[in-house]
């Protein structure tokens, strides 16, 4: 498409046209979850974020990941973080500054990992499309073999991280 | 003729009209998208009408039967009241949490139609990962109680919110459960899969009698009970319980965000109890469904049988059974429900290890889902048993899982 002043806008496709409003969405969320001065809308921005992540999986063609992401970002830890804000009072009703004292370093670090990520992004050769991905339940039954052979230890030690996570729950919410 | 080749047809017929393919293929989904979303939006005013009909029979009175024939058009002229009421806002209300909320509420449900299969070929998405996709949209409908609770200033509000988020919470487990015995079984999270593996062949004709629910009532059972609680019906319904709680979580809204809410727990019923027909009692097979012509007519109509039995079913439930405490909600959950299901999910892996014919393997594994069962309501009747005896309250009714119990023991649910 040529613009009057000579400059050229390639006309995205389809797919680029709603990726593009994923990313944005994902994008304008997360910077709402560090903007907002209501911590309530800090944790729902943070939910927005994962849906949009998701929506980028989809894009991969990696449904099931998405479907995950949903399933444990948004129904558990979105959740988890929204009880953990409410059940503090003032923060529940507090309009908190969205800086601290700290604001000039962290933003130094921020700045310094979006200078490596970009150095990341530009030495990976794109299309990083590898050999054809079968996205059906061939794929769902390799990952969970994949889970109990390669990658078993893992799998174990994380189900013993979250067995010690429910047992510590318990101990301190027992009646003494 | 099915819904794919329909939509290719019409597809290809805009392109012949000189559109491009990704816009032809945009409008076919959005057609078909908003004649799904219509149809669940409109099918509601059917259930409603359901509801309140079966439970005026169960309560010896005659119902809506003013408005239309038989009272049919009772719930439009609700909905037409409904929409000219006056939208309140309560004082000092979270603005954007107040009002997303509803929206997100009908939002999480009308997603899922999307992957439900009505009849061979008519669905809308045949998804490879269906069943997850129903469990994790359940997590949209939470987040919209804690939303609605949080965003109403209501201290009422946010209590009920929390006690939804706790029993959705709690209920998602024993269903997930539920939802991976049929999983385990067929080897496929496919709906279509699944309803294709329902099929029952004799001599070539297509019987469709093979439901999982036949060779796993177990899982049937737990799916169905904890459906109910995770569409807040009763005997679960404590969470809206109008004598106690007043609404619930949507104690502030008014109007037609009031229907919202409303809309979408009637309509989440619905779709749980066509997850349930999916899953368990076969989809939209039913004898004759292979035939060419009419075959997907009479899948279609088997469905919608089955669907709206399991419906009327659930209206039964709420006509007939006392709400439980919560207290008995969360106990009932997690010691009673989830136990039973991981104890039927490790049977059934053993038993399609063994080195037996399928069929045997499927007669093993209604023989472990009844023996767990059995298991259960033995340990559940010794224990009300010792309650009863504890508390020496023998003039209160025995508790809901006390009877519960008895019928399950008895028929089907």
């Amino acid at each position: 498409m040529q613009l009057p002043l000579g400059i050229e806008v390639p006309i995205p496709t389809f797919e680029q046209f709603v990726f593009i409003q994923v990313a944005l969405l994902t994008a304008v969320a997360g910077l709402a979850v560090v903007m907002s001065r209501n911590l309530f809308h800090s944790a729902l921005a943070l939910t927005l974020t994962f849906f949009g992540v998701a929506g980028v999986y989809v894009f991969l063609e990696a449904e099931f990941l998405a479907v995950s992401q949903v399933l444990v970002y948004v129904g558990a830890i979105a959740m988890l973080i929204a009880f953990a804000i409410m059940l503090t009072r003032s923060m529940m009703y507090g309009r908190t500054s969205p800086l601290n004292n700290q604001w000039g370093k962290s933003s130094l670090f921020a700045f310094l990992f979006f200078i490596g990520l970009l150095a990341f992004a530009r030495a990976t050769p794109w299309p990083a499309v590898g050999e054809e991905v079968v996205a059906d339940e061939a794929l769902i039954g390799a990952l969970g073999r994949e889970f109990v052979t390669t990658y078993v230890i893992a799998f174990e030690v994380l189900g013993l991280l979250l067995l010690l996570a429910l047992v510590g729950a318990v101990m301190l919410a027992r009646d003494r | 003729m099915q819904v794919t080749q329909w939509s290719e047809a019409l597809s290809s017929w805009l392109m012949g009209l000189g559109l491009p393919g990704w816009a032809a293929i945009f409008l076919v989904y959005a057609v078909g998208s908003f004649i799904l979303i219509n149809y669940g939006m409109l099918s509601v005013l059917l259930l409603i009408w359901i509801t309140r009909k079966a439970i005026s029979r169960i309560q010896d009175r005659i119902g809506p039967n003013r408005v239309g024939k038989y009272g049919l058009l009772q719930t439009v002229a609700d909905a037409a009241k409904l929409l000219s009421k006056e939208d309140i806002t309560p004082y000092e209300a979270d603005k954007i949490a107040y009002n997303l909320s509803p929206v997100l509420a009908v939002f999480g449900v009308l997603m899922l139609l999307a992957v439900i299969p009505f009849a061979p070929g008519l669905t809308g998405v045949d998804l490879n990962i269906a069943a997850l996709y129903v469990v994790a949209l359940g997590s949209i409908g939470i987040m919209a109680a804690l939303m609605a609770g949080w965003g109403s200033n209501n201290k009422y509000a946010l209590l009920a919110g929390f006690r939804v988020v706790a029993q959705l919470l709690s209920y998602e487990i024993p269903l997930v459960l539920a939802i991976l015995t049929v999983v385990l079984l067929t080897g496929s999270m496919r709906f279509g899969n699944i309803v294709e593996m329902q099929s029952l062949h004799l001599g070539g004709f297509n019987l469709g009698l093979g439901w999982l629910g036949i060779v796993m009532p177990g899982a049937l059972i737990v799916f169905f009970v904890s459906s109910l609680a995770e569409a807040e019906l009763t005997p679960f319904d404590l969470l809206e319980a109008e004598s106690e709680l007043i609404a619930g979580f949507h104690i502030e809204y008014s109007g037609m965000k009031f229907a919202m809410f409303f809309l979408a727990q009637f309509l989440n019923a619905w779709i749980l109890a066509a997850v349930a027909v999916t899953l368990f009692l076969g989809g939209w097979q039913g004898p004759g469904v292979g035939l060419p012509v009419i075959g997907p007519l009479l899948g279609l109509g088997y469905f919608m049988i089955k669907v709206y039995g399991i419906y009327v079913l659930q209206q039964w439930i709420r006509g007939t059974f006392p709400r439980i405490r919560i207290d008995q909600m969360m106990y009932f959950a997690w010691k009673v429900l989830v136990p039973l299901m991981i104890g039927l999910i490790v049977a059934q892996a053993i038993i399609q290890k063994l080195p037996t014919p399928v069929a045997v393997q499927y007669v093993l594994i209604f023989i472990a889902n009844v023996g767990v069962m059995a298991v259960v309501a033995f340990v559940l009747q010794k224990y009300f048993r010792e309650e009863q005896m504890r508390t020496k309250r023998s003039f209160e009714p025995s508790s809901l899982i006390g009877s519960m119990q008895v019928s399950e023991k008895g028929t089907m649910y």
